[in-house]
């Protein structure tokens, strides 16, 4: 293909999705509005299977199939990573040497680190019923244990970071979402259906059927999903060296 | 009052999406990016969308500069190798 046809692709394509965009956004509701086709619909179907938030709601009931999706493009997306950051052949791994750290620094990770893991994990475990979920409280989750890394060093940080046990933990999770489905479809309904639990107390931990146990599901995914993924980064950054050609 | 921090929000993305472009060190470029993110959380909440908001804050402004820093520093360590071996 020549440059200049390439070019005229690229505009004919350009202006095509456009005037397809402006064409959207023309027939949109007004911006700020407090009604909507859409999230009217949605907040009623969340509140008649009492789930008080109704993002958590949409995410892992009404749309629980295209979570079912992100999950997996996350997943694939970690195995993608921990292929290609692998120790190759003609390179070694070097012990990291202890590190400094000055103590101010040392004390504010050492207090925070607790406040944030407590945070991430209440942010999962309300998902259901304030903003957040899985997804949220899963990355806080991880990226709090690496606050050891900034506070102490890459030693400490292993020691509290099994890797095997969250690459489990990562396939385990996204097992449980899909056997949670699959459920659903034994119990005589749908995959993915909310239709297998009693809906529970509206507002209360145990509300809204599956959603609970479907944000608990990518929480511990995400977590693990993110902590396999630094640590593939870590151990590329800090401890694996290239064999230098004689 | 809700449009003013509406417009402030907006204000504050464009300003620091044009620094992190304009930026040219991948270190900074990191840092600016943080910032983006803290900004755009505030954005996501004025508009009130503090579910997105909260993502944004947790990848924008943490795991993806962290994953940025961490690239840095093996690329200018494997420099540094090939340096020092000749």
């Amino acid at each position: 293909m020549s440059p200049r046809l390439r070019l005229w692709l690229v505009c004919a394509a350009g202006s095509g999705l456009a005037a397809l965009l402006v064409a959207a956004c023309l027939d949109l509701p007004g911006f700020g509005g407090d009604r909507h086709p859409y999230g009217d619909r949605a907040v009623d179907a969340s509140l008649a299977r009492r789930t008080a938030n109704t993002v958590a709601s949409v995410n892992f009931d009404q749309r629980a199939f295209d979570t079912l999706g992100e999950m997996s493009i996350l997943f694939a997306a970690v195995l993608g990573c921990v292929v290609l950051l692998r120790q190759t052949r003609d390179e070694h791994r070097a012990r990291p040497e202890p590190a400094h750290v000055d103590r101010p620094v040392r004390r504010y990770t050492l207090l925070v680190l607790p406040v944030a893991l407590l945070t991430g994990l209440y942010v999962i475990a309300h998902g259901q019923l304030s903003p957040g979920g899985g997804f949220q409280g899963g990355v806080v989750a991880a990226t709090s244990l690496h606050l050891l890394y900034v506070g102490a060093d890459y030693r400490a940080l292993e020691r509290v970071r099994p890797i095997g046990v969250y690459e489990v933990g990562d396939a385990l999770s996204a097992s449980a979402y899909v056997v949670t489905g699959c459920a659903g479809v034994l119990a005589g309904t749908a995959f993915l259906a909310n239709t297998l639990l009693p809906y529970g107390t509206f507002n209360t931990l145990s509300s809204g059927g599956t959603v609970p146990l479907l944000n608990a599901a990518i929480g511990m995914e995400v977590a693990c999903a993110v902590v396999v993924l630094l640590a593939r980064f870590l151990d590329q950054a800090v401890e694996i060296e290239e064999v230098r050609s004689l | 009052m809700a449009d003013a921090l509406i417009a402030v929000a907006l204000l504050l993305v464009a300003v620091s999406a044009t620094v992190a472009v304009v930026t040219r060190d991948p270190v900074r470029q990191a840092l600016v990016l943080a910032v983006l993110g803290i900004v755009l959380a505030v954005l996501f909440t004025v508009l009130q969308a503090p579910d997105v908001g909260l993502s944004q804050l947790a990848v924008g402004s943490a795991l993806t500069p962290l994953l940025l820093l961490l690239t840095v520093r093996k690329v200018r360590r494997r420099a540094q190798d090939r340096d020092g071996g000749r």
